[in-house]
């Protein structure tokens, strides 16, 4: 697994293939989207989609915190998939999250849509907004340009689609301008949106820079102004 | 053998025919109790022999108005034909005086007749097996079809096997609790083995309680093969050069059908037909993705015959009975003797006439494989697939369905479901993982059971709650898993059919493409639909449809191979195909009937294998990624492959040698399996078994882009069920169907064991064999890497890098390198270079430049 530094706000980042951010000066990882018991959430309305994602999903955030070491945990909201979601966590993976965070100095849980109150049993504080040296945290980007360089947010999973030579590739991925950073939705039953969707590249005016998650590393590209769609990469001729 | 009351007899005699032999057969058949099955060439008189019985029962026996009234059920694999066969039987009905009601019942049957239906049942009800699953979830369903004598089964051939007869043979086996007095009568085109259709029809599952009616065969077909003027194509599929000779046998006949392979070629080969037509000749265009609307048009104008050909495809070769096509032409290889014989008969519906035919090969492979179809179709060898086993997803659909009608006991319906003859040998185990699956999931991980949707009572009775369920199955019903489509809308005019969705994400605007037979240029997508105006310049697209593709059946392919390896068999080929296996000859040496043919040489910059195997196109694109994948492991570097209908060709930047290794029996050990879990297939398959077991929502055309979609895609849950709970019920009913589907695995153990057998026999040479140029010129490659996504990505990346210098700082240089390249949609397109890759996509192919828009 091969992370990518990112130089934002005068700070480094790195941007983890899993889906993560580290601050490595602050030991605080960033993880957005986590949706947890997004599938009782369905089932709850008669979709019984398999009710493994949480534990997936907790399986994914352990690799990442033991590849790291953080001291701090921050979660760019829409953390349980619903404001009852803490209330329906199976207590084995009740048990497992309590461990995770319990061993570290702290954990800030950045309220979302789908999860306006804070989680109730767990550890760690609860806002709607962490600051943090030049870097705030969010879950929706403020949009406008006046936002002061150093935003991480999540929310909109962005995706990106890049065409290869079979064909195209999607992935979810981080995208950044320099200023502000989106994270992707890390959570095992999370979507994406389009990064040409206007909802996202309203955000980045200017265009931006998507990396696209690889099972080993990270995919740059560069991704066109407002509305446009990512250039198409010369590549080298095809046989015969 | 049946005998027919006078009134009968008279209404035959006043027309001037006789009921034929079979006809009468079957008659005696069902009068004694029996359920039968009828076997008979298209234009025997099918349908009317199927309804005879039921029409001479009501003659004898009237039935009142009311809740008894239904009497015949009718079940066709075509909405269309179930109304075409209403207006048919009108006409003996109503000049006997019979007493009887005939009335359809589709998805387009209004809800206030639905309603009265349930009420006052005509008696004779005609339905599709979709319709017939909505009627079955009725509370009611019981009173209603209490009386019912008979089922008519059509098309019975095109429905056993698949996934939809699978949900009609369950649906059948509910009638039979229902309405244990009713016999059933299928009807068949001619098919190589009919006693697993008469095991699907049967009321126990068992093919001896249904007795047999072969109707006499039909005239033999004439069957021409015809070629272009001038120089036989080397490759390409269309057959737009022999567009000149079908457009004068158009003009020659009165009424010509010309069936094609794939909805892309039916544009072309309609846009080429046009531009030849000096003589302003009707001619139409009929295919899936046309709007319904449209198609009925087309089919309208066909049977007033307005039109004098009309150009279709698989959309066609079931259906209305029009009688008065004079001719079938078909464009490129046949692919299957049952399916040709099937469009051949389409011509002339009047069985003891010979149906007149052309085949028209668009290259020289599909011209051996037109001859070697026109030898089996002489030889009388039709080609069939075996019966498999119906689908877990479609038994949990019909256990939810039963649920919704009323409470059940789990030992009585697993009984009835095993008189289904696709689920005769289903264990109690899966029956029972299916009823869980239905009740919450039913997961290992028990945390659903707040949410459960059946219940059980003190006496084991499942009882479903709440109406949320039948709200869900009534949405969902049906066994269809459409791909996601867009609708085509002209601006400011009307719908004309639908592209699927990949295909509108690969247009930019201004893009033009040929669709329902027109020039369309791409304006922008709104929420509901593709939107375009006619006219565009450029070189125009045709959408293409995953999949659509027939690949070659083991039969036609063992004729092939047959041909090819039998010089004495060569007079039968055109001169110009002899020369090219002459050539074939000296240069190499001709694929042998056991055994198998691998030729190696360099061209250009790197080093081509090509492997004569004739297993189909699907077969060869699975061999292909294994044999890469082990040519690979050997350092050879293959750099991608190609899979037609008869050979695979690798290339890679090393000589490959010790050719035998790629070709061993055992690569279809691990290196399937890695490949199976992570296979597009797999995924796919997965999503159709999770729709129609009712896990995830279906796609209703148009309704997902507004309002907020709340389904989960499936290849999430694919991931983490795979890794939780590898052995839950969907993830086997998907390893089973894609096992049964991909009878290419088969075909490649087949093929396997017949190199080793026979031995491979290794060509080294300098330059391509001619037989290898069709393959060299195909299209449609697959790049090793083919799961390897990462692979493609990291070489796009490095090339952007490249390109960009490796400008990694981003903030201004960033900005430079973006605004540098013009975001697409831009106005001024002429300027921006033109993109070389873009043509290389799947399934996307240019069309000829010389296509102007039809007139």
């Amino acid at each position: 697994m091969n992370a990518a530094p990112l130089h934002i706000a005068g700070q480094r980042l790195m941007l983890d293939p899993a889906g993560v951010a580290i601050w490595p000066a602050e030991k605080l990882l960033v993880v957005s989207d986590l949706h947890l018991e997004k599938g009782s959430s369905f089932a709850a309305r008669g979709s019984f989609v398999p009710p493994y994602d949480t534990r997936e999903t907790l399986e994914r955030l352990a690799l990442a915190l033991r590849r790291w070491r953080p001291e701090r945990l921050v979660l760019l909201g829409d953390s349980f998939h619903d404001r009852h979601g803490c209330a329906r966590l199976h207590a084995s993976d009740c048990a497992a999250l309590q461990r995770m965070l319990g061993a570290l100095a702290q954990v800030v849980w950045v309220l979302g849509n789908h999860d306006p109150e804070p989680p109730v049993g767990l550890p760690g504080t609860a806002t709607e907004e962490y600051r943090h040296g030049p870097f705030v945290f969010r879950h929706i980007a403020q949009p406008g340009r006046a936002v002061p360089p150093g935003e991480l947010s999540g929310h909109y999973h962005p995706k990106a689609t890049m065409p290869v030579r079979s064909g195209a590739v999607t992935r979810p991925c981080f995208l950044t301008d320099g200023r502000r950073l989106l994270l992707p939705a890390f959570g095992a039953y999370t979507g994406g949106l389009e990064v040409r969707d206007p909802a996202i590249a309203s955000l980045f005016p200017r265009g931006g820079r998507a990396f696209l998650l690889g099972a080993e590393r990270l995919f740059s590209f560069p991704t066109g102004p407002l509305r446009g769609a990512a250039p198409v990469p010369e590549t080298a001729n095809a046989p015969p | 053998m049946g005998t027919l009351p006078e009134l009968f007899q008279a209404w035959f005699a006043d027309r001037g025919w006789a009921p034929r032999p079979h006809q009468l057969a079957l008659l005696g058949a069902v009068q004694g109790g029996s359920s039968a099955l009828l076997v008979a060439p298209t234009g025997g008189g099918k349908t009317l022999a199927g309804f005879l019985p039921s029409l001479v029962d009501l003659h004898e026996k009237p039935r009142p108005e009311g809740k008894g009234s239904l009497h015949t059920l009718y079940i066709s694999p075509l909405k269309a034909l179930a109304v075409d066969i209403a207006r048919n039987l009108t006409a003996p009905v109503e000049a006997m005086g019979l007493p009887i009601r005939i009335e359809t019942r589709t998805g387009d049957t209004p809800a206030n007749r639905r309603a009265r239906q349930r009420v006052d049942p005509p008696n004779f009800l005609l339905t599709t097996p979709e319709s017939l699953a909505l009627l079955l979830t009725l509370p009611d369903a019981g009173e209603m079809f209490a009386g019912l004598h008979a089922i008519v089964v059509d098309e019975i051939h095109a429905l056993a096997g698949t996934k939809r007869g699978d949900q009609l043979a369950l649906g059948l086996a509910r009638l039979a609790t229902l309405a244990p007095g009713a016999r059933r009568i299928g009807l068949s085109a001619t098919v190589a083995h009919p006693t697993p259709l008469r095991a699907y029809l049967s009321p126990t599952g068992r093919p001896e309680d249904v007795a047999l009616v072969q109707g006499a065969p039909g005239a033999a077909p004439s069957l021409d093969i015809l070629l272009p003027e001038g120089r036989l194509p080397w490759g390409g599929h269309m057959g737009l050069a022999s567009m000149p000779e079908v457009y004068r046998r158009i003009r020659g006949a009165g009424v010509t059908i010309v069936f094609v392979n794939t909805r892309a070629q039916s544009e072309l080969c309609f846009q080429a037909l046009w531009r030849l037509n000096d003589d302003n000749l009707p001619i139409g265009l009929h295919h899936g993705s046309l709007t319904v609307e449209q198609r009925r048009k087309v089919e309208a104008a066909m049977a007033d015959g307005r039109l004098r050909a009309v150009v279709a495809t698989a959309s066609l070769d079931l259906g209305i009975d029009w009688g008065a096509v004079d001719q079938v032409v078909q464009v490129g290889a046949p692919k299957g003797v049952s399916r040709l014989l099937q469009r051949i008969g389409r011509a002339n519906h009047r069985m003891d006439e010979a149906s007149q035919a052309v085949l028209v090969p668009a290259n020289r492979f599909e011209v051996i494989e037109c001859v070697a179809a026109r030898q089996a179709i002489s030889a009388n060898e039709l080609d069939g697939d075996p019966p498999r086993e119906g689908g877990l997803d479609v038994l949990c659909q019909h256990i939810l369905a039963v649920a919704v009608a009323g409470p059940f006991h789990p030992n009585d319906l697993y009984r009835e479901v095993l008189r289904a003859a696709p689920y005769a040998s289903l264990s109690r185990q899966d029956f029972d993982d299916a009823l869980r699956f239905v009740e919450d999931g039913g997961y290992a991980l028990q945390s659903y059971d707040r949410f459960r949707r059946l219940f059980r009572d003190a006496e084991g009775m499942i009882h479903i709650r709440g109406p949320a369920a039948a709200r869900q199955l009534r949405m969902n019903l049906g066994t269809i898993v459409e791909t996601p489509l867009v609708k085509v809308r002209l601006r400011g005019g009307p719908v004309l059919g639908e592209v699927e969705e990949w295909f509108v994400s690969t247009l930019t605007a201004g893009d033009c493409f040929i669709f329902a037979g027109q020039m369309l240029r791409f304006e922008g997508l709104d929420a509901l639909a593709c939107i375009v105006s006619r006219g565009g310049e450029g070189d125009p697209r045709v959408p293409a449809y995953a999949g659509s593709r027939m690949p070659l059946t083991t039969h036609l392919a063992a004729r092939v191979r047959g041909i090819l390896h039998d010089p004495k068999s060569w007079p039968a080929l055109p001169e110009s195909v002899r020369e090219w296996l002459r050539l074939q000859q000296h240069v190499s040496v001709m694929p042998p009937r056991d055994g198998l043919l691998v030729e190696t040489f360099p061209r250009g910059d790197r080093w081509f294998l090509v492997a004569y195997c004739f297993e189909g196109r699907l077969a060869h694109q699975t061999l292909g990624m294994l044999v890469t994948k082990r040519m690979e492991r050997l350092g050879m570097a293959p750099l991608g492959y190609l899979a037609t209908d008869y050979v695979l060709a690798c290339w890679s930047a090393f000589e490959p040698h010790g050719i035998e290794r790629l070709f061993e029996e055992d690569i279809l050990g691990e290196e399937l399996e890695a490949w199976m879990a992570e296979s597009s297939m797999l995924r796919r398959t997965f999503r159709n078994i999770a729709t129609i077991a009712g896990l995830i929502e279906k796609n209703h055309p148009g309704q997902e882009k507004s309002g907020r979609t709340m389904t989960m895609n499936a290849d999430l849950i694919y991931d983490v069920l795979r890794r939780h709970e590898p052995d839950h019920i969907l993830l086997r009913a998907t390893r089973r169907e894609a096992a049964a589907g991909l009878t290419d695995v088969a075909r490649i153990s087949l093929l396997l064991a017949r190199a080793r057998a026979g031995g491979i026999r290794h060509m080294a040479l300098d330059r391509a064999s001619p037989l290898s140029v069709p393959a060299l010129i195909e299209e449609g490659r697959e790049w090793v890497a083919g799961g390897a996504q990462d692979a493609l990505l990291a070489e796009a990346a490095d090339l952007v890098a490249e390109a960009t210098d490796g400008a990694d700082l981003f903030n201004e240089i960033l900005a430079n390198v973006t605004e540098a390249i013009p975001p697409r949609g831009d106005r001024d397109r002429a300027r921006r270079p033109r993109d070389p890759k873009r043509r290389n996509a799947r399934f996307i192919r240019s069309a000829p430049k010389n296509l102007g828009a039809p007139r």
